[in-house]
Order: C-alpha cells, then structure tokens, then sequence
C-alpha cells in the first residue's frame, strides 16, 4: 500500500535496527535451515516474505533485497526498476515522471538513506539477476553469509 | 574462391595513447584540456543512409563528437548502433548512446562488441525515457539493466575482457564511457553524489540536461568540485536554443527533467526578433557555462534546429578561444 510505503521511509532507522536483529537471528539458525533442507523451507519463508514486505514496502520480490541500501524505499517500485538512483525524469515536485501521482521512488530512498546509520545509497548496486525472482531474500542472505564457514 | 574485398575495420581510429580508453578524437580533445563541443544528431525515420549523412554533415567543421541517439523519448527512429556505423565510415566522430528502456543484457553487450567493431569509440550509458512518453506507449519496456549497471557491465567488458556472464571476449572494446547527469531534478542535494555513483560505476565524461538556470549549475558545480569529482570525470554541460517563449512555455509544463526559469521565458516573450533571442541565450548560456570551474565542455541539443549549431559554435568564441590557447606562448 502507498501510505504503508512512505510510512516505512519515514521510519527506516527503527525498521534498520530491527532488520538487522532479524537478520543476525536467520543467519544464526543457518543450521536448522540446513538440516530441514533450504529448498523444502523456500516456500514458506517466500510466501511470508511476501506478505509482510509487501505490506510495508509494497515489495515486489526481486529475491535479492537492496531494502538496507536504498532508505527502506523498494526500488523495484520505480516504473524502470532503476536500482542506483532516480533518473532524469523526477518532477519539479519530487514526484515520478511516469506516474505523476507518485513520489519518486528514489526521492524517498535519499529521504530514508539520510535516517539510518549507515550510508549505503553510494554503493553502486549489481543488475537483477532474475532467477531469483519470487525468491526469499531473507534465505539467500543466511545461505550467503554461511557460505565461507561451510566451505572451509 | 574470389577473395572479397572488405576493410577490416571500416573506420579511420586513432592509435591509442597511454592512459587513454579509447581510439578516439572525443577523449583526446578531453584529456588535452580543451573545451570541448559535442551535439545531437536526430536519427531519421528512414531507411537511407544519405539522410544520416546530410544530417551530421551540417556539423562539419564544429563539433568534435555527435551523439546518436536510442529512441529518444520513446520514439522509434533508426537505432544509435546503425548511426554510429554510418558516421563511422565517413569519418566522424560518434557517441552512440544505449537506452536500457529497449533491450536486455544479452543484446546490450553485443551491440556494444558490434559497435566497437564499426570504429565507435565512445559510449553513453543511459536508463532512457519511459515508453509512456513515446509513439508506442502500448510497447513492454525491458530496464532489465540501469544507467549505472550498464556502465559497470561495459568498463568490464573493456577493461576484464568478459561479458557480465564471465565469459571471456576475444578481443575487448575499445570505449570512453559516458553517462547523463540532471543537476536541474530533485532531490537536487543528491545530484552530485549521484554523479560521484556514476564515477564509481566506470563513467569518463558526463552529458547534462538542458541548463537554463546558471546559478543552479553553479550550486551543483560547487558540490561537484567539493568532492573532487572535477578532477575525474570530464563534465559537459547541456545547452540548446529553444524555438521561442512559446515552446519554453511547453517544454517546462510537459517535460519533465527540463528546468526553465521565468526570466528565460521573459526574456525571450519580451524579444523583438526571437529567432535572433533563441540563438543569442544559447550562446550566452555557454560564455557563462565555460567560465565555470570544471565545466570541460558543452553538449549542444538542437532538436529540429540543428542547422543553428554552427553559428553558435562560432559565435559563442568557444572554438577561437580553444585554439588561441592552444597556440604556441613564444
């Protein structure tokens, strides 16, 4: 929802604080997701996934998140799914050159970014890798930042 | 077999000099600290060549690149790469632009292969206009990649020799990177660091909006110069002519990203003679624009008054003054 989502934007530094309590606690329980199999939670942690970011940040499920990096403001909501910044386009009004209606999507993200601790806006963002659509991030982060330590 | 008869590579290049990208003229009058001119060819709705030939060849003599534009605004007219490989065969000096708002990764990287192969030696990385603004608005529009992905995935392919995938090209292009700035745009206070993203990203030099409004150019100078982004990426500011107070009046109601202030349009609603006013704007917008500190150029957009460009070039003194200063102290 649209007043959920600048909601969320407006809050980024307590939604950093408690984002990075629940990543520490998913990423612990690496072993757990290990033994129940990745694959056989993927479903569900997805589906939730789904419901609640898309509740707070209109979430598209891009399956690799740049919520932490771009102020709490889904860049996936941006009519080109630009995910380093706003374009050319904005408005004189700060709104979307697409959809007039909207704040830009990125307006918001510099508006949320200036909120949270870190400045991780400036961090130059990979392309979508779209096998990875519909897939949960909050896995893939515990998958990734295990990965090292099962491998030694 | 008869053996054909083709040029390998059917562009004049340069050789490359040391600490350059490029085989390019665009990056040597930039890395020799002269002011540097680059324009906007329109692409024809057309399947001739002559008539790519006649329009570039209204720039001869005045500019030292011409970019080719990629469906710009949405609209469909014969693609930058077709461009570029025409003025490469007759000498110029292109800068083809790629808008991700049309193709994906996959077809991005092998225009960038082929056009390097034609002789292009230079590249504008842009996201590109939405389709809603253009003739084919009922068009899917792809944005599988943005501005700052692509320029990552190009300084790669130039610099690692491979495609995003991580596969090894045989021989790797030859490209001066170049991006789109709007210091004219909300939120104006990040448009410098979103430059600084760019730098970051693999950009070389950098194309701006229309500018208008001096003392915001000044403002993001200012923030540009103070995070030493002057001193990396060579920055050329955006002018053109407008057709009168009236299409000003158009341009700033229904073109998002173009910033014109009321004095522009005064000015020129308050003319006797505006097709002399037009020109004359343009010429003092870039005196003032090339007395900045860390301006390195101007990009002139002349849509559908191309044949202006000339006589702004000339009269403005930007070439004149390059070459008195060029000349030799003795």
């Amino acid at each position: 929802m649209y007043k959920v989502r600048l909601w969320s934007v407006r809050r980024a530094r307590a939604l950093e604080i408690f984002y990075n309590a629940f990543e520490k606690i998913v990423v612990a329980l690496h072993p757990v997701w290990k033994f129940v199999g990745y694959e056989r939670i993927e479903k569900p942690f997805a589906v939730t996934e789904k419901v609640v970011k898309g509740f707070l940040f209109d979430c598209q499920m891009c399956g690799q998140c740049a919520l932490s990096s771009t102020g709490m403001s889904c860049p996936m909501n941006c009519p080109k799914s630009l995910r380093n910044g706003p374009c050319g386009g904005v408005r004189s009004n700060g709104n979307c050159e697409i959809k007039p209606d909207m704040a830009c999507v990125w307006v918001k993200a510099w508006e949320g970014n200036a909120l949270m601790s870190e400045n991780k806006v400036h961090v130059v963002q990979f392309p979508v890798n779209h096998q990875w659509r519909g897939r949960s991030s909050w896995l893939a982060v515990a998958r990734d930042k295990n990965q090292p330590a099962d491998k030694s | 077999m008869e053996k054909r008869n083709v040029h390998l590579s059917p562009a004049e290049l340069l050789p490359i000099l040391p600490g350059h990208s490029s085989p390019g003229r665009f990056e040597r009058v930039l890395r020799a600290g002269k002011f540097a001119v680059s324009t906007e060819l329109a692409p024809p709705d057309s399947a001739d060549p002559a008539q790519v030939y006649e329009r570039a060849s209204v720039f001869d003599g005045y500019v030292d690149a011409i970019n080719a534009t990629d469906g710009s605004g949405a609209h469909c007219h014969m693609s930058s790469v077709a461009v570029c490989g025409l003025l490469t065969r007759a000498g110029y000096s292109p800068i083809m632009q790629i808008s991700c708002r049309d193709k994906n990764r996959i077809a991005i990287q092998g225009d960038i292969l082929g056009a390097s192969a034609m002789g292009v030696a230079n590249i504008l990385c842009l996201s590109g206009d939405g389709v809603e603004s253009g003739d084919h608005p009922q068009a899917k529009s792809v944005f599988d990649l943005d501005c700052m992905s692509l320029l990552q995935i190009s300084k790669n392919m130039r610099d690692n020799s491979t495609f995003e995938s991580g596969r090894k090209l045989d021989k790797a292009p030859a490209v001066f990177l170049g991006a789109a700035a709007n210091p004219f745009a909300p939120p104006y206070e990040f448009r410098a660091d979103r430059l600084a993203k760019k730098v970051a990203a693999g950009a070389q030099f950098v194309q701006t909006q229309y500018c208008y409004d001096i003392d915001m150019l000044k403002n993001y100078m200012h923030q540009v110069r103070e995070l030493g982004l002057d001193k990396k990426i060579y920055i050329l500011v955006g002018v053109g002519p407008l057709a009168s107070a009236k299409t000003a009046e158009w341009i700033r109601k229904n073109v998002p990203g173009v910033h014109i202030p009321d004095a522009v349009v005064k000015r020129l609603a308050g003319a006797e003679n505006q097709r002399a006013e037009v020109i004359q704007l343009c010429i003092d917008m870039i005196q003032q624009v090339s007395e900045i500190e860390g301006v390195h150029g101007c990009h002139i957009m002349a849509y559908r008054q191309e044949h202006t460009v000339p006589e702004i070039v000339e009269r403005s003194g930007i070439l004149s003054l390059r070459n008195r200063r060029q000349a030799p102290t003795r």
